[in-house]
């Protein structure tokens, strides 16, 4: 999964490094999860104390500390000019910046999907997940784009709903399908 | 019944029409999205999870059989057909077998490939057989304390010894732990973590968690990312070898399944290492000196075999103890805790049929995987042309579907997100998933497993120091620990060299 082979590997000079400042979210990240983790398990009590030592606050706490000790690990690192290597992969083009505004609208995307998919069901939910997506990644053929994605959706609504017994939502077509 | 009459029995099983038909099935779906980039086994499995609510166990394992091997077949043929390996494993087969097809030998790579798999995938799977049961039998023997001890050794060496910086590999065993306790305590039923949401209570569903870190993470780094010029296919034909090329091969791929099975064995094994290692070994070794880095044949035989050597070797702690060292088996035991069968030592006991039927299968989807892939090596490469707007749409419909299916509620799909948003991030700033991964595995089972040692031992924490074997392991966790520290102060702190370095560096060279 790792080892981005074609990575353009970044040379960090001793004497250039720069900090890479956007590595903070993941400390941020770490500090709100140690943070709730040792909140939450304050909360809890331990019945079994005599034979149980551990009890079930000890694993959440130590879990919360290790998280926040590391935050603070890492973030020494980074200042230090710690930067990790960007995954690469067959499709990943590291060579230019990031394009966010993709991601964004994916993200709007499977928003969307979730409030939408008990109410309108999975058959129309799903064309428009894939129809949707693959239009904010580049294939403006929207006709074909929301053929395939209906194929699919509906074809995996019926294939669950025969093969394998599991009603996805039939949502407003409820009685039609 | 001894060992052979169990394998017969598990053959006799899998050799059904309907059972050959799933074999088939996880035959060429492996293929498929070995060869497709941004899939790997690992998110395939994970996908098809839903299915284990429907299909009989040994269906199940059958197809998920044949997507093991075949996703390690599939990823050797992306590497030989583009130059951009997308798996750590198959780095290696790219160096010299991208030099080959762009010398017009890609059918000459693609079959040593192929051929190196079968047989590396066939010694391995006999040694698997000879070796599970033995260790499963010396498992079952041991205490809780011990088996404590073991799960802390996999999790230590998982997250310490591969990827490249300890540091990133404790984060993310961090966050694996951390989203491990979300759920109600075993012991005193009180909910952990669960945001107070009643839908949290029984913990957050394995599936949704691999597909998100898997599948969503992906799609979502892909789509940052996605190149803009299409990368360039080699067009093949039919693979196949001369006598010569025969000649040549043989040796390498004997040598190669001898590295890669031991390695993928351990607790810490990967296919990096072995894959690295048979590379070298064939460079020193080769009559053909001048053709290493221009496109060698041994060097796409060798480590092609040591790659599906470890694969195999990977088996032999997952169905015996019950742990998880790569990716793929990871997920593969989420689909044992589906069945409710308790992966660990008492497997080939409790389970002797089912073990012995996915072991049959293995060797029937490494067989199906020779007779369909020479044959179709052409269409994989068309495979390879897909659109990609299209492939990561489906991967995110998929993903989608895959993880509603297992409970139907949206809050299902909400955490599919938070975790896939978490996936990107951990692509995006180096942190290794696998030991993410392992840790929601063996969290709960470690904490388990303590809590039972010492309830056992009335309180007394010197009970987990109980057992030979367990103080035996606890002295190998601190000496992995110790080495990298220990090395450095002996050789007056110069930077060693990790294994993905000597990587880039032969890759330079070539």
């Amino acid at each position: 999964m790792s080892a981005g082979a074609d990575t353009p590997a970044a040379p960090v000079e001793a004497s250039q490094r720069r900090v890479d400042k956007a590595q903070f979210i993941v400390c941020v990240v770490l500090a709100v999860v140690g943070v709730f983790l040792i909140v939450d398990a304050m909360s809890l009590t331990n019945a079994f104390a005599k034979v149980d030592p551990v009890g079930p606050k000890l694993f959440p706490i130590a879990i919360g500390i290790a998280m926040l000790v590391c935050a603070v690990v890492f973030a020494v690192a980074i200042l230090r000019g710690e930067t990790g290597e960007a995954e690469g992969g067959e499709d990943i083009d590291l060579s230019e910046p990031s394009d966010w505004k993709t991601v964004g609208l994916l993200i709007a995307i499977f928003v969307a999907t979730i409030v939408l998919i008990v109410p309108l069901g999975w058959a129309i939910t799903g064309t428009f997940l894939f129809a949707a997506s693959a239009t904010v990644l580049g294939s403006h053929h929207w006709v074909r784009n929301i053929a395939i994605g209906a194929v699919l959706a509906f074809g995996s609504f019926y294939l669950f709903y025969v093969g394998l017994g599991i009603p996805l939502p039939a949502g407003i077509l409820d009685g039609i399908l | 019944m001894d060992n052979l009459s169990w394998l017969m029995e598990g053959f006799s099983q899998a050799v059904t029409p309907m059972n050959l038909l799933y074999a088939v099935i996880g035959v060429l779906l492996g293929t498929a999205v070995g060869v497709l980039p941004g899939i790997g086994p690992a998110m395939t499995v994970a996908l098809l999870l839903p299915i284990t609510y429907n299909v009989s166990p040994s269906a199940a394992f059958i197809m998920f059989a044949g997507i093991y091997y075949g996703g390690m077949y599939g990823g050797s043929t992306t590497s030989i057909l583009l130059n951009t390996p997308g798996e750590s494993a198959s780095v290696i087969t790219a160096i010299e077998g991208n030099k080959m097809a762009r010398a017009g030998r890609a059918a000459q790579a693609l079959a040593t490939a192929a051929i190196g798999s079968f047989v590396a995938g066939s010694i391995g799977t006999m040694l698997l057989v000879l070796f599970a049961p033995i260790v499963s039998s010396w498992a079952v023997t041991l205490g809780a304390p011990s088996y404590l001890a073991i799960m802390l050794l996999a999790m230590v060496a998982v997250t310490a010894i591969l990827g490249n910086s300890k540091l990133r590999g404790v984060i993310s065993l961090l966050l694996g732990l951390a989203i491990g306790l979300v759920g109600i305590d075993f012991l005193t039923g009180q909910p952990r973590a669960t945001f107070g949401l009643p839908q949290l209570a029984d913990g957050i569903d394995l599936v949704v968690v691999a597909v998100a870190v898997f599948a969503l993470g992906e799609a979502l780094w892909v789509a940052a990312h996605l190149r803009r010029r299409p990368l360039e296919v080699i067009p093949v034909g039919r693979p196949w070898m001369a006598k010569s090329d025969w000649k040549r091969s043989w040796k390498p791929w004997l040598r190669g399944t001898a590295y890669g099975f031991p390695f993928g064995a351990l607790p810490a094994g990967g296919a990096e290492l072995p894959t690295f290692l048979s590379y070298i070994t064939e460079k020193k070794l080769t009559k053909h000196p001048e053709e290493f880095g221009k496109g060698a044949i041994e060097g796409v035989a060798g480590p092609e075999a040591a790659n599906n050597a470890s694969a195999a070797g990977t088996l032999v702690p997952m169905l015996s103890l019950g742990l998880p060292t790569n990716a793929t088996a990871a997920v593969m035991l989420t689909a044992f805790v589906s069945y409710g069968i308790t992966p660990g030592p008492t497997l080939f006991e409790k389970e002797p049929l089912l073990i012995w039927t996915l072991i049959a299968s293995l060797f029937i989807g490494n067989f199906l995987l020779l007779v369909l892939n020479l044959p179709l090596a052409p269409l994989w490469a068309k495979l390879l042309r897909t659109p990609r707007p299209y492939l990561y749409a489906g991967i995110l419909f998929f993903a989608t579907l895959g993880a509603f299916a297992v409970n139907l509620q949206p809050l299902d799909l909400a955490l599919l997100l938070v975790f896939g948003l978490l996936g990107l991030m951990m692509r995006r700033f180096g942190l290794p998933v696998l030991p993410l991964i392992i840790g929601v595995i063996l969290g709960p089972r470690i904490e388990r497993q303590l809590r039972q040692t010492l309830q056992l031992g009335g309180g007394d924490w010197s009970s987990i120091f109980s057992e030979p074997v367990a103080i035996a392991t606890y002295v190998v966790i601190t000496l992995l620990l110790a080495l990298p520290a220990i090395v450095q102060l002996i050789r007056h702190r110069r930077p060693e060299s990790t294994v993905q370095e000597m990587i880039e560096k032969e890759r330079d060279n070539a």
